[in-house]
């Protein structure tokens, strides 16, 4: 499957250039890039580890795709996105965020019910790849 | 009793409390001089007075009517402070080109008023004066909230923030659909819909206002059969879904269980209809903020009010009593879908729903600056009779933080509703991204969907269904300001 969270993930993915053209946007708007990732796509999963710091003072789109490439780097084969931060009143959060890496196969999620009284139904998403222990999914 | 009196206000105390008629300037309600304070309440009021009734008399008639007044003098006004009680009438201007109409400025001072009730506040203004009989017709425009009263209500119990973050969406419009057709459906038919909207890549769907729970669908199983499309949709997608599910019942008691059933069964999101009434809107808010659930309202039967510009209430009051009474969604006009909503006006309504203070902007129908004092923002809702087509008018007018609903633009796809999720969300996402990069998206809108068609098949599908689809209709409810009137 493919996971489709993020602003683009409906879209082909985003070459280098189009993704410099986002982070341009996003800088002339007056947000600070980080660089995030993870093996676990549960959607509720909100904290990915943070390749660096929010790049507060970082004011050049070349400079934010390099960090994305050292990422790339060491960290190829698990789900990478950047992360915009909007840090004006009233907002102070995530103005922008897409998947700029993806592993090569997305095994998806599996639909766990649990019945309770009633018809009721808890239910839980489970990623197959958090079946392995990290560093062996994908 | 009839002798031509002197119009001016009355102030020696004896004459002013003998018992008799007074016109209403006579008893002090029209104040030319008066400042308004940073605490007191504002109104604009549109009034149409009958034929020979003098405007500014009309004037002082409504800030009359709307607060301490009566027909005839009453002693026992003299048990109150009553010079302090009444609301004055400020200011009167001939409304631009409308012969016979006014703009009326009334103060109300903040004692008149109940903290944190919208069912006070609007018994107060609107409760009384709009059958008047002097008053061929009266429409309150406009309402300046001091941040004094402001403060005294909650809000939005999410707020666009919030509600980003417990969706994880961030950076694109959200897009939703209402369940169609409008009523018949069984649960678990219903639920069909539901799960195929939701896969195939909108945010939400919902209930339509008048889903509640009729014999063909018991509200119980609408909502367990929604919740397993939800959920079976999150599983395929690795998103955050939901459903608008509709709590609106006949009594508060049966709002409560509905509200309770959604949240046991984990739905991120409730909805109400506007006919429930502001009593029943605060308090199925303060229970949606004791339970983390985002609260949708559907602004159901407003038009009998809103539509005709000479009377009635505008949209934008409405549309504040709703932030401020404090729900998280609601649906504030599309301008160019099948509904009621010139641009610049509904332009007007988003941003009192999610600027943190509105400055006056009279082309947009905004008369009053209005500080919010960092009350949440309300998500305003686009829908009725939108397509995909559009969607490069939709993101010029609107932004992104807005929820477009494409109900039957969605449903009715030729290839099918998942076909027809897809085509809307890779329409949003394309014009979204071309934004960014700085394309000129109203002039290139429909190029760039088209060479988005070119590789996605349900969007060039839904472009050729859809593409004569227009709803050219002259407005009822326009701006009286044109964009180069100079601020007074």
């Amino acid at each position: 499957m493919r996971l489709t969270q993020g602003t683009f993930s409906f879209l082909p993915d985003l070459t280098d250039a189009e993704i410099h053209a986002q982070v341009e946007y996003g800088l002339r708007k007056g947000w600070a890039w980080s660089v995030e990732y993870t093996d676990d796509p549960h959607p509720r999963n909100t904290y990915w580890e943070m390749w660096c710091l929010p790049m507060f003072d970082l004011h050049d789109a070349a400079g934010v795709l390099y960090e994305v490439n050292s990422c790339r780097k060491a960290q190829g084969a698990n789900y990478i996105r950047l992360v915009a931060f909007d840090a004006t009143r009233g907002v102070e959060s995530i103005q922008l965020a897409f998947i700029v890496n993806r592993p090569k196969v997305e095994p998806g999620f599996a639909l766990e019910r649990r019945e309770s009284s009633g018809r009721r139904i808890r239910y839980a998403l489970q990623p197959h790849a958090t079946r392995q222990p990290e560093g062996a999914r994908y | 009793m009839n002798a031509p009196v002197e119009e001016a206000v009355i102030r020696d105390s004896k004459k002013r409390y003998a018992a008799g008629v007074l016109k209403y300037k006579q008893m002090g309600y029209w104040q030319p001089d008066y400042e308004p304070k940073d605490t007191d309440i504002l109104c604009l009021f549109r009034i149409t007075p009958q034929d020979g009734v003098d405007p500014e008399e009309a004037a002082a008639a409504v800030a009359g009517e709307s607060s301490t007044a009566t027909w005839t003098v009453v002693w026992t006004d003299r048990l109150t402070a009553c010079d302090s009680y009444r609301a004055k009438a400020y200011r009167c201007d001939p409304v631009p080109n409308q012969p016979g109409q006014y703009f009326v400025y009334i103060a109300y001072d903040l004692i008149l008023f109940e903290e944190g009730s919208i069912a006070n506040l609007t018994a107060s203004i609107i409760g009384n004066v709009f059958g008047f009989k002097p008053l061929k017709a009266l429409r309150l425009e406009d309402i300046r909230v001091p941040v004094a009263y402001v403060k005294t209500f909650k809000g939005p119990p999410t707020g666009i923030v919030v509600e980003r973050e417990r969706l994880d969406k961030f950076g694109r419009a959200l897009l939703g659909a209402t369940m169609k057709p409008k009523l018949g459906l069984s649960g678990r038919n219903y639920g069909r819909v539901v799960y195929e909207a939701l896969k195939g890549g909108l945010d939400f769907t919902k209930d339509d206002e008048n889903i509640n729970s009729q014999p063909f669908m018991h509200w119980r199983d609408r909502y367990l059969y929604c919740m397993e499309a939800v959920n079976k949709a999150a599983a395929a997608s690795g998103e955050v879904k939901g459903h608008y599910l509709n709590v609106t019942a006949a009594t508060m008691e049966d709002m409560y269980e509905r509200a309770e059933f959604a949240k046991e069964l984990g739905s991120a999101i409730v909805m109400i209809d506007l006919v429930i009434g502001y009593t029943a809107i605060q308090s199925i808010s303060n229970w949606a903020r004791k339970n983390d659930m985002i609260l949708h309202l559907h602004r159901a039967g407003h038009s009998t009010y809103t539509r005709q510009k000479n009377h009635g209430v505008s949209f934008r009051v409405i549309a504040k009593w709703m932030r401020l009474a404090g729900v998280d969604h609601i649906h504030a006009g599309t301008a160019v879908g099948k509904l009621e909503g010139d641009p610049l006006t509904v332009q007007g309504f988003y941003n009192v729903c999610r600027e943190p203070y509105n400055k006056q902007d009279l082309t947009r129908g905004i008369f009053f600056d209005q500080d919010w004092a960092d009350m949440r923002k309300v998500m305003p809702v686009a829908s009725g009779g939108i397509h995909a087509g559009q969607m490069h008018q939709l993101l010029d007018l609107f932004g992104d933080d807005v929820v477009l609903q494409f109900g039957g633009g969605t449903i009715g796809h030729p290839a099918g509703i998942q076909a027809g999720a897809v085509a809307n969300r890779v329409a949003l996402e394309v014009m979204t991204k071309a934004r960014n990069e700085g394309r000129d998206i109203v002039n290139e809108g429909p190029q760039i969907l088209r060479e988005a068609a070119a590789w996605c098949t349900p969007l060039a599908q839904a472009l050729e269904v859809w593409k004569d689809v227009t709803f050219n209709y002259t407005s009822t409810d326009t701006p009286d300001f044109a964009v180069t009137a100079t601020v007074s």
